[in-house]
């Protein structure tokens, strides 16, 4: 079994707030990311898959077909976006970086068909990330 | 669903490495320039990886805030700063990378309770680092 991880960038802006909560409990729980005009990141993401090397190809995955579907399924949808506000995902949940690594876990997971998605992990900061790898 | 969350944090510390149990001689065999009897000093890059269910109320494994006071006043607040020799915590023990990564995780491990405390990961330079995830016995190296 090998494991490969692919990088990619994007910039968006979110904001945390739980409807069914007061402003105050939100604003206590949520304190300066509870700013409703939002404010942004620079998020890294790391894709990791695993599987068997291609005996033919001497490939894990085409990591061109990889590259396109986190451009499609990540990257069109997130970057230099307010997550809020234009991801669907996002109207529902709170954009928190665990919610971001587990909606892209399940953008990804259907569409990749030559490995096994090992792992999601997303990067909010250099100083924090969180790793998902698809636990009930 | 369950995720992992890692949070980065520096602290900056001088150590010696030089075990009571060891001549001079086997001192300076063992740990080299570490044992050099005026010490020396690094940045830690500390990790720290908490995990849980995400709450569906906040999105979140643990509120970061409360693992940041917990962590600023329990390990930097103890050991930024400071000579590593000199603190109670290594009277008996090297403080070797391996030992504080050790201690770091002991002190959160019975401190923190609002995820599960998964691993605790230490650079003490950009080529070394050390990871413990409470796997075997808590003695130290003496």
């Amino acid at each position: 079994m090998v494991y490969l991880t692919r990088k990619a960038e994007f910039s968006a802006s979110h904001y945390y707030n739980n409807p069914q909560l007061t402003p105050e409990e939100n604003h206590r729980i949520f304190g300066k990311c509870n700013n409703p005009n939002g404010h942004g990141h620079n998020y890294t993401l790391e894709v990791t898959v695993k599987g068997e090397i291609n005996p033919q190809s001497g490939f894990v995955v085409d990591l061109k077909q990889l590259k396109e579907v986190m451009q499609k399924e990540v990257l069109d949808a997130m970057d230099h976006r307010f997550l809020n506000k234009e991801v669907p995902e996002f109207t529902s949940r709170t954009p928190t970086t665990e919610n971001i690594a587990i909606a892209i876990w399940q953008r990804l997971q259907p569409r990749l068909n030559a490995a096994t998605l090992h792992r999601v992990r997303v990067y909010e900061t250099p100083d924090l990330f969180v790793d998902f790898y698809g636990e009930a | 669903m369950k995720a992992h969350l890692t949070r980065r944090y520096l602290f900056s510390a001088s150590h010696r490495l030089h075990s009571k149990a060891l001549s001079d001689e086997e001192n300076r065999a063992t740990y080299g320039k570490c044992n050099n009897p005026f010490g020396h000093g690094h940045n830690y890059h500390l990790e720290v990886t908490v995990s849980g269910p995400v709450d569906a109320q906040t999105g979140m494994v643990c509120n970061l805030v409360d693992l940041d006071n917990l962590v600023a006043r329990e390990i930097l607040d103890r050991f930024d700063h400071q000579n590593l020799n000199m603190l109670k915590e290594f009277t008996v023990s090297v403080p070797t990378t391996e030992n504080l990564c050790r201690q770091i995780y002991d002190i959160l491990q019975r401190r923190f309770r609002h995820a599960h405390l998964d691993r605790v990961r230490l650079e003490e330079t950009l080529m070394n680092s050390f990871e413990y995830d409470g796997e075997g016995t808590h003695s130290l190296i003496l």
